[in-house]
């Protein structure tokens, strides 16, 4: 029972956000708050709490060079290396990370084990990284088209990205594509998370209260859009409002709507204290943005510490008589 | 090595992968014999300095801390979080998605969770929360955070004397997580108040007086090294040359003491003296730097520098040019990813040029040491070997890729030149088994010892199972790697899950197949085994 408790506390958070929000929705003086300040609470606080998280990682310095070498290394001229997987200069790490941060490239190697006939076999598990690259790339996109909100005119790439989106023109008004990807991304990893007994085992309070966060905020993102439709030119000037700081407390939005931003700021908030930063911390993991060339270049550990070591001498002063009677040299007769 | 105690291989692969109904925090650890190691002795600690020698044991109640142990370990908690970047993030990046969970030798070989490697990291990692991280502080168990008790320590010493550092779960982990660092980090911690092993800490004691991790004294090596120059003339017909702590040779040969001192890393050894013969290398073998594997990797990183010093320090005192280092897995790892860093500069050596083929070894130039398998594949490479492989005929070879020259090096390519040289029958084991996602002989990190077998043979099931597939499908009866622990543990590990299949170093093989200059005709190989079978 104590598996569910994390999520049966992270259903509850959720729940009591919405009713928060409706709450905020029906009072007038709260919808000020909502809309006018916590706006830059929220955001000062993602902001200045990434950076903080940055820089306190980046602040530890990288005594080692501990690359995870997943390919041949350079070694002889005439041995075929792997310049990605084992990169051994500047331009390998950046291919490598690239791989790493735009196709997931570690997860991709991914297998499941099973004991068949008595023995291990590695099936081929591409599900996970499927639907999270899926998930990842959705969630980038829809994020750039609201975009469209905070802009004015629309730059021609946005509005071409969106049109993109919609492309085939299912419903009215266009279903986007990527909305679609973010829930099934989204509900596939929050089900494996519920139903596969080993991932919920390890699973924590904050591993389902990431998802359900977001998985609210594309939801009441698509009833505005396609159920309980907002007033776009109210949000429009919101939006604008805040990027010109001079916000007012709109009228006759509606509470869907409360729900929506009420949801994003505490996904914003939330982002710094959570394992959310993963997004910045890939950047700086020291097993995959180090070149592999240890022995070629001297890495230099800022620290390097001088420690206690038995010399030669306190060695030979120890060994002398055994060492000649062994008609081995020594440095002291 | 007796397999008496311990299930038999078909009940051994019983495997229950549902997890406990008990929650992870509620799951005390229980020390059942067979699956730990025993505490490093008072005698091994006191010559190592190293904090609270005294007498115990893990299944003990009374672990005889010191008095403010917790306060120890959280201080020298903060202190690494602000000396390793890799722990900082590695502490706080993790989503728990669990890609690493089934990759992990010891999770596949017992479906016990905690060691997944997502979850051996999160024993470390609820006791970071509660005390380095706000939410922790405020929230607790809701935000993955826990007290530091007893408990918890006895968990962090079971599961992190239960990860053998082989990297397998980083090459999966989507941020690179490296579960050898986390229980390095770990291990650390343990050591801290005196929580440590004696398969790690002895050799280590050893190591720092004599110079290897067996206690081997200057006048044993020397009467070993003679002993297999006598078995390589007997076999031969060839007298091969024993130069040790020779000055003015140009090249300073370091091994592991695991090949001078057990079967059938000594036939490895010799494989390695008989090259140097052929090829008129002028090397020497040192006495003080008798060991290139490094047990202070298994402790803490100040011991590993420790150890690794006399390694520079004896080519120095020698005079040579650059330093050749034999086949070893976790020695590498050293040579390749600490040495230069912790006790280099090494500006006093040139950099490494094959005095052979003349061959420039530019990967190594600042390091100037050498992997065996590099020099020798470019001996072979630049035909200056005469090498007859059907004198390995009687061997069916499959290779085993040893964690740390795979994960912490990427040679892969090297020791299957050289086998594709010296055998007629080579096969690979399936792809999911091999190079970068080679398992591990579940006995590396100092957990290689008799009283831990059956986490070993747990541990070394997936790798025993893979030369199982290939013993069937192709023969195979001879398991070559370039370790020295293999060596040692895999052997045991084939008696137990695929008897039949010998274990061998590439150098071994390689001997077999040298044709020498001046030789008798071989009837026999190393091991006085027929030729041909």
């Amino acid at each position: 029972m104590k598996l569910m408790k994390n999520l049966g506390l992270s259903i509850s958070a959720i729940l009591i956000l919405t009713l928060l929000a409706m709450g905020i929705a029906m009072n007038h003086s709260m919808t000020y708050l909502l809309t006018v300040i916590i706006p830059y609470a929220a955001f000062a606080v993602f902001l200045a709490g990434f950076v903080y998280r940055i820089v306190k990682w980046g602040s530890a310095p990288v005594p080692f060079r501990i690359p995870t070498t997943c390919g041949q290394g350079k070694s002889l001229p005439w041995i075929k290396t792997n310049p990605v997987e084992n990169p051994s200069g500047f331009w390998g790490v950046i291919g490598r990370m690239a791989l790493e941060i735009f196709l997931f490239r570690s997860l991709f190697r991914n297998t499941q084990v099973e004991i068949i006939g008595g023995r291990p076999v590695y099936g081929s598990a591409k599900w996970l990284w499927l639907f999270g690259l899926m998930f990842h790339w959705s969630l980038l996109i829809i994020v750039v088209r609201h975009l469209r909100f905070f802009i004015e005119p629309i730059v021609p790439w946005i509005a071409a990205l969106s049109a993109a989106d919609g492309f085939f023109e299912i419903g009215i008004p266009t279903l986007y594509l990527s909305d679609i990807a973010l829930l099934t991304g989204l509900s596939f990893l929050f089900l494996r998370r519920v139903i596969v007994p080993q991932i919920r085992y390890i699973s924590l309070f904050t591993d389902y209260f990431s998802l359900l966060l977001i998985i609210g905020i594309v939801s009441t993102g698509l009833l505005m859009r396609h159920f309980f439709p907002a007033d776009l030119n109210a949000v429009k000037t919101l939006a604008m409002d805040w990027v010109t700081f001079s916000p007012v407390a709109p009228q006759g939005i509606s509470a869907v709507f409360y729900i929506h931003l009420c949801f994003v700021f505490t996904l914003m908030a939330w982002f710094p204290a959570s394992k959310l930063m993963h997004a910045g911390g890939i950047f700086l993991s020291p097993t995959r943005n180090l070149a592999s060339n240890n022995r070629r270049q001297r890495h230099v550990n800022p620290w390097n510490a001088p420690v206690k070591v038995h010399t030669y001498e306190e060695y030979e002063d120890e060994f002398r008589d055994k060492m000649k009677a062994a008609g081995l040299p020594v440095e002291k007769e | 090595m007796s397999f008496d105690k311990i299930p038999k291989p078909d009940q051994l692969i019983q495997i229950q992968y549902a997890p406990p109904k008990t929650g992870w925090m509620e799951t005390p650890v229980e020390f059942r014999p067979g699956t730990w190691s025993y505490s490093g002795t008072a005698k091994s600690l006191t010559a190592l300095d190293l904090p609270n020698p005294r007498s115990w044991q893990p299944s003990d109640d009374d672990w005889k801390l010191p008095e403010n142990w917790q306060a120890i370990i959280l201080s020298g908690m903060k202190e690494r979080l602000g000396k390793y970047r890799s722990f900082r993030l590695f502490m706080d990046v993790c989503v728990r998605c669990g890609a690493c969970a089934d990759k992990c030798h010891f999770y596949i070989g017992s479906g016990d969770p905690k060691n997944m490697p997502v979850l051996r990291a999160e024993l470390l990692r609820s006791v970071y929360r509660r005390y380095f991280t706000k939410s922790g502080k405020l929230f607790g168990r809701l935000a993955g955070a826990r007290d530091l008790t007893m408990d918890v320590l006895k968990e962090w010493f079971y599961y992190f004397y239960q990860c053998t550092e082989c990297r397998r779960c980083s090459a999966f982990c989507p941020f690179g997580i490296d579960q050898a660092e986390i229980t390095m980090m770990g291990r650390e911690l343990l050591n801290l108040v005196g929580c440590n092993i004696n398969w790690v800490t002895e050799p280590a004691a050893n190591c720092f007086r004599t110079g290897n991790h067996l206690g081997i004294q200057p006048g044993g090596i020397k009467d070993i090294l003679d002993f297999f120059a006598d078995d390589i003339e007997e076999r031969t017909g060839v007298r091969v040359d024993v130069p040790i702590n020779k000055k003015g040779a140009d090249i300073l040969f370091v091994t592991p003491s695991g090949d001078y001192f057990a079967d059938p890393g000594t036939y490895t050894c010799m494989g390695y003296m008989m090259l140097f013969h052929e090829i008129g290398l002028n090397y020497t073998f040192s006495t003080y730097a008798s060991e290139g594997g490094n047990f202070g990797l298994f402790s803490s990183h100040e011991m590993i520098k420790r150890l690794n010093a006399k390694i520079y320090a004896e080519a120095k005192r020698l005079g040579v040019k650059w330093i050749l280092g034999g086949e070893c897995g976790h020695m590498w790892r050293v040579l390749n990813q600490y040495m230069d860093t912790m006790n280099g500069p090494a500006d006093f050596l040139e950099e490494p040029v094959s005095p052979i083929t003349g061959t420039r070894f530019e990967n190594a130039k600042s390091t100037k040491m050498v992997h065996i398998v590099e020099f020798t594949a470019d001996l072979i490479r630049n035909n200056k070997l005469k090498l007859d492989p059907s004198r390995n005929d009687a061997q069916r070879v499959t290779f085993h890729d040893s964690c740390n020259p795979a994960r912490a090096m990427g040679l892969f390519e090297e020791p299957r030149y050289i086998i594709n040289h010296v055998c007629n029958h080579f096969y690979e084991m399936a792809e999911d088994t091999i190079r970068e996602k080679t398992l591990c002989c579940g006995g590396g990190a100092g957990l290689g010892n008799d009283e831990n077998i059956e986490m070993r043979m747990r541990g070394g099931m997936p790798r025993a199972m893979a030369v199982k597939q290939v013993r069937e499908k192709h023969g195979v009866n001879r398991l070559a790697c370039i370790c020295a622990i293999d060596r040692a543990t895999l052997p045991p590990l084939m008696d137990y899950w695929v008897p039949g299949v010998t274990v061998s170093g590439v150098h071994e093989l390689l001997a077999n197949a040298l044709v020498m200059k001046g030789e008798k005709e071989r009837t026999t190989d190393l091991r006085g085994d027929p030729i041909g079978g």
